[in-house]
């Protein structure tokens, strides 16, 4: 099957330093993909590299058979490639509602074909905050929320440009065992509607359970790819994440 | 309220203020009140990149000066009405905020701030050394002895001018507040990349407010050289210039359009009571002392001081 996203032996270095070492990654449309790896292995630097906040410096990155390269990432966006931050950016000075209105305004509104109109978009706001348990606190502001709402917020920001392929970077850090699971839920739901999913996690459990396939990164290289329960048994992996 | 009936507000408070100001005899009164207005255009341009999109310019006095010069061109070419001359100036401002935005926008916070004032710098050693506008010596405008229009002094005419345009400054800035523009701007001052993340092209929207913000300096300080009569780099280029078109907004509050309009009427009347009952070299003093006053007690403002009694009383 023709892959949504290709990332060809992408690099990316500061100064001295290789953040990332010639990846390689495909992603076939509505796959749900776990990235792990340990704290500084280029897990962030490869979602920034794809989404384009970053610049790679090698390699190229492909989506939907389009070239990214040079594209910035309000582009990116808008062309269906979304994606949350790890820690959570949210617009402090508006409301949880208005930040959703971002996304709809500026990217489902500036694609060709669809105009949503002021009463369609807060109709959809509505039920992207239902579905993410926040729709109590729409008229609050962001510095009013808990750690948790925070980051289903951040979500609901991703998920509100109407994505093909949503970057969850580490969105479920910190989070209790059942919160972890209504965040699961959600991402399964969003897969199930179409949408392709990349979950970057440090949570086994959710990973394990969630993913398709699973791609392991190392100190800036994919060390592993494939069947999450093979990827778990390699050698490698294992001595990655417990040493010798 | 919709766009259209604040610009229909905005128009009969001008109407107002211009109707009241018939029955001043004294010509002072339209001297200082010129003033006034004209920082309340500062203070609303500087606040649409400054408040709304948060990119804090020093180089106000840069864009106000090149609107006065390109009045001072286009005087010793053919004097056109005053219209062509704010036209011109905002134009002229408007293209050099675009340059400059092109230029700098890739640095943020302090850097920006100091690459603005680096730009008025540039601009006043230019223009020092422009002999066809004066050069350091400064150039003399005669203006027409004449008001257009209407029976009165040239300077009501000036204040007229100015009143308009700053009831314009007004309604564009409240506009953006509504519109789409303005919560893009919103973002880009809460978090660059997370609105670039949510599709907001970000370089286009900072373009769009540098432009309209310089090129509403522009204008107001298209008139000066018929105001002053007499113009030189170091009036046109003046420190308290951009110090004030600053102080204003921040004491009124940037949140929304009338902050800097609170605060420029309320700095720049208390600078011009100070001028004429204590002393001229007093001015930046009391601009100096409510500043740090206000960040003290009320960090968001006029505004924000009155949203904060007003939460409380709601509980």
């Amino acid at each position: 099957m023709e892959a949504l996203l290709r990332v060809e032996k992408l690099g990316k270095r500061f100064g001295g330093f290789v953040a990332l070492d010639s990846i390689d990654i495909a992603v076939a449309p509505g796959e749900r993909l776990g990235l792990i790896g340990p704290n500084g292995s280029g897990k962030s630097t490869l979602v920034n590299c794809i989404s384009g906040t970053l610049r790679n410096e090698t390699g190229a990155v492909h989506f939907e058979n389009r070239k990214m390269d040079g594209l910035p990432p309000h582009q990116r966006t808008r062309l269906g490639l979304s994606r949350s931050f790890q820690l959570p950016k949210p617009f402090h000075s508006m409301t949880v509602a208005e930040n959703l209105h971002v996304p709809l305004l500026y990217t489902v509104n500036a694609r060709r074909g669809t105009h949503l109109s002021n009463a369609e978009i807060d109709r959809r706001v509505e039920e992207l905050l239902q579905q993410v348990g926040l729709a109590v606190k729409s008229d609050r502001r962001p510095r009013d929320l808990t750690q948790i709402e925070m980051r289903k917020l951040e979500l609901a920001r991703a998920m509100a440009a109407a994505p093909k392929l949503l970057i969850a970077d580490e969105a479920m850090a910190g989070l209790s065992h059942a919160e972890i699971d209504d965040i699961l839920s959600l991402l399964v739901m969003l897969n199930e509607q179409g949408i392709t999913v990349i979950l970057i996690e440090h949570i086994m459990r959710a990973v394990m359970s969630f993913s398709q396939r699973l791609a392991v990164l190392v100190a800036g290289k994919k060390i592993a790819d494939g069947e999450p329960q093979e990827v778990m048994r390699n050698p490698e992996v294992v001595r990655a994440y417990l040493g010798e | 309220m919709r766009t259209w009936m604040f610009w229909l507000v905005v128009a009969a408070v001008v109407a107002c203020i211009f109707g009241l100001s018939r029955l001043v005899t004294n010509d002072y009164f339209f001297f200082a009140a010129y003033v006034v207005l004209q920082y309340v255009v500062m203070a609303t341009a500087w606040n649409i990149l400054g408040g709304y999109t948060g990119y804090v310019n020093f180089g106000t006095a840069g864009f106000y000066a090149l609107g006065a010069y390109s009045s001072v061109v286009l005087h010793k070419l053919y004097a056109p009405p005053m219209v062509v001359l704010i036209l011109a100036g905002g134009l002229v401002s408007g293209a050099v905020g675009l340059c400059m935005g092109y230029l700098t926008l890739r640095l943020r916070g302090v850097f920006f701030a100091i690459a603005t004032l680096a730009l008025a710098i540039v601009l006043e050693t230019l223009i020092t050394n422009w002999d066809y506008v004066g050069g350091s010596r400064g150039v003399y405008i005669i203006r027409p002895a004449a008001a257009p229009f209407f029976h009165g002094g040239y300077i009501q005419y000036l204040f007229l001018v100015m009143l308009i345009l700053s009831g314009v400054a007004v309604c564009i800035a409240r506009s953006i507040e509504h519109s789409k523009l303005g919560y893009g701007l919103a973002t880009i001052r809460d978090d660059e990349l997370a609105a670039e993340a949510a599709g907001v092209p970000t370089l286009k929207l900072k373009l769009i407010a540098t432009v309209l913000s310089g090129a509403l300096m522009g204008m107001a300080g298209a008139p000066l050289p018929y105001y002053i009569t007499y113009l030189d780099p170091s009036s046109a280029f003046n420190l308290s210039l951009a110090v004030n078109s600053i102080a204003m907004p921040l004491v009124g509050g940037t949140a929304n359009w009338i902050g800097p309009v609170l605060g420029a009427v309320f700095l720049a009347t208390v600078q011009q009571i100070a001028t004429v009952t204590i002393s001229s070299a007093l001015n930046l003093l009391f601009v100096g002392v409510i500043l740090v006053g206000f960040v003290v007690i009320a960090p968001n403002g006029i505004i924000g001081w009155f949203a904060r009694g007003k939460r409380r009383r709601q509980g």
